[in-house]
């Protein structure tokens, strides 16, 4: 059987003497769309954090399509087809939505105007004059252009009117179809769940509990804590 | 009449050239970098020492810019970069960046001793034209005219290029830059080179308008770069420009129409008018916008 699109080994991750994460594992497979939960703290920027070469994990193996890429630079994880849709969007306020585009380094984002018309219409715009769901979308189209192997995103609902929330997990029931690779932090565990194949609930550091998106759903454990069932 | 205000757009000229590559680092770092007279000193006398070994003027100012530039790379890797690892508080470079300074200056002493020097006899353009009553000459034309350049050159780098979009993106959010697969230390270093190589070009071409290089001649311009880039609004590469060229028109004017020991006075004073009317420079912008 041929290994995981992405495979996550013993992952350690240390801010000076504290330790966030405590040797987490888990994969994501080809085309897969798997989901990682839990409460704040429970360790899933800092794991984020860690995959996307921002912090170098203290211990550990990350690898992509075989690849080892624990501790390499950011720009290296980029290249290597791993990209990150960051939470609050990160997006260039004051770049134009045109300019935010080219800096995936596509050297045609014509396509993503075409998927997502309103971002054609705001194109010379500063992004920061975009709303918060427009936001998003550029965010997202942004990380697509990249051609990502496995597109990562960190809190995609957060502070996002209820209307707009529909929309961006439209646009991720899309890519799913499309086969896109995903791995979803969410905390809005219910939209996370229902989408994702698999998900692991990250619980102060480590995985508490695994298992198709459906049977967590079903979980009395998962409903009480983060479904307020 | 006539005569003052090309001198005013000669100084300007230099003063914007200084001003650019100190505005570019801090713009697109945060970075007070107190080296940049020693660079523009360095840009001086290596295209005297090029030109000592028979290289032509303009070739001179090419390697001028090549080499200020690998000096600024190599300060940042040896002043800054050891710093910013370590989330050094920002005063800490500027006293590393005074370091290096030192160093460099006295570097240049070894070699040439503190006293004016002078660029070897006939290796500079040396004749003046006077048109309507305007002493033009060669030199300072060709000066203002490739100084100009190079600022349309920067801004156009600066606004349009990939790179330049991608030292804009750093700029405005180090952690979105690095999520977008940004090579950071490869922008830190261009940046490091270009403004470096332009102070390197900017103490060149001083040195040739005033044929008298020594190792102190930065020193006047670090108050003034500074200056003229607070005036023009932190970190932006026109209010730069502007700024230079109002400080330079406020000299020459004030050595016009008033006593010579107010020079710098009323220059100087003309830029905190400036400031009492737009706190944060002619092109700045807001302050929520910087913090």
């Amino acid at each position: 059987m041929p290994e995981p699109m992405l495979v996550v080994r013993d992952l350690v991750v240390r801010y000076g003497p504290i330790e966030a994460v405590h040797g987490i594992d888990f994969e994501v497979g080809q085309g897969e769309v798997v989901a990682l939960i839990g409460a704040n703290g429970a360790g899933k920027t800092s794991t984020l954090a860690a995959i996307s070469g921002l912090i170098r994990p203290a211990r550990g193996s990350i690898r992509l399509g075989g690849r080892e890429l624990a501790g390499a630079p950011p720009h290296t994880i980029f290249a290597a087809g791993l990209v990150q849709v960051p939470e609050g969007r990160e997006i260039l306020a004051r770049m134009s939505v045109h300019e935010n585009l080219l800096l995936s380094g596509a050297a045609d984002v014509r396509p993503m105007y075409e998927r997502f018309p309103i971002l054609a219409e705001r194109r010379g715009l500063p992004a920061g004059n975009l709303s918060g769901g427009e936001q998003q979308l550029l965010a997202i189209a942004r990380a697509l252009l990249a051609k990502p192997r496995l597109l990562l995103l960190d809190e995609p609902s957060l502070g996002l009117a209820p209307k707009m929330v529909a929309t961006v997990f439209a646009v991720l029931a899309e890519l799913k179809l499309a086969g896109t690779t995903m791995l979803l932090v969410e905390q809005n565990a219910l939209r996370a769940l229902r989408m994702a194949d698999r998900a692991y609930v990250l619980e102060l550091g480590r995985i508490g509990l695994t298992g198709t998106g459906a049977a967590l759903l079903r979980d009395d454990g998962v409903g009480r804590a983060y479904l307020g069932a | 009449m006539a005569d003052q205000i090309y001198n005013a757009i000669f100084i300007g000229s230099i003063y914007a050239l200084f001003a650019l590559g100190f505005t570019l680092v801090f713009s697109v770092l945060d970075i007070l970098n107190l080296a940049h007279p020693a660079l523009f000193t360095l840009g001086a006398f290596t295209a005297l020492f090029a030109m000592q070994q028979g290289v032509p003027a303009a070739l001179a100012v090419v390697i001028a810019f090549a080499v200020c530039g690998g000096a600024g790379v190599l300060l940042d890797r040896v002043a800054f970069a050891p710093l910013r690892r370590r989330n050094a508080p920002p005063l800490s470079a500027m006293i590393s960046s005074i370091g290096v300074s030192l160093i460099v200056i006295r570097l240049i002493q070894l070699k040439y001793g503190p006293d004016l020097q002078s660029y070897p006899r006939g290796s500079l353009p040396a004749d003046v034209m006077t048109v309507a009553g305007l002493q033009i000459d060669t030199l300072r034309t060709v000066i203002i005219g490739l100084a100009v350049a190079l600022m349309v050159g920067l801004t156009l780098l600066v606004r349009r290029s990939r790179l330049g979009r991608e030292l804009r993106a750093l700029a405005e959010n180090p952690r979105a830059a690095r999520l977008l697969g940004i090579d950071v230390d490869r922008a830190i270093a261009a940046t490091f080179f270009l403004s470096a190589g332009l102070g390197g070009i900017a103490g060149a071409l001083y040195g040739f308008a005033t044929n008298s290089p020594f190792s102190q001649m930065g020193l006047g311009f670090e108050l003034k770069a500074f200056s003229v880039m607070i005036v023009g609004g932190m970190g932006s590469i026109p209010g730069a420009v502007l700024g230079a060229y109002l400080l330079s028109f406020g000299e020459v004017a004030s050595l016009t129409f008033l006593p010579s020991e107010l020079r710098d006075a009323f220059a100087f004073g003309l830029l905190f008018i400036v400031l009492l009317i737009r706190p944060s420079g002619i092109l700045g912008q807001r302050a929520v916008d910087r913090v």
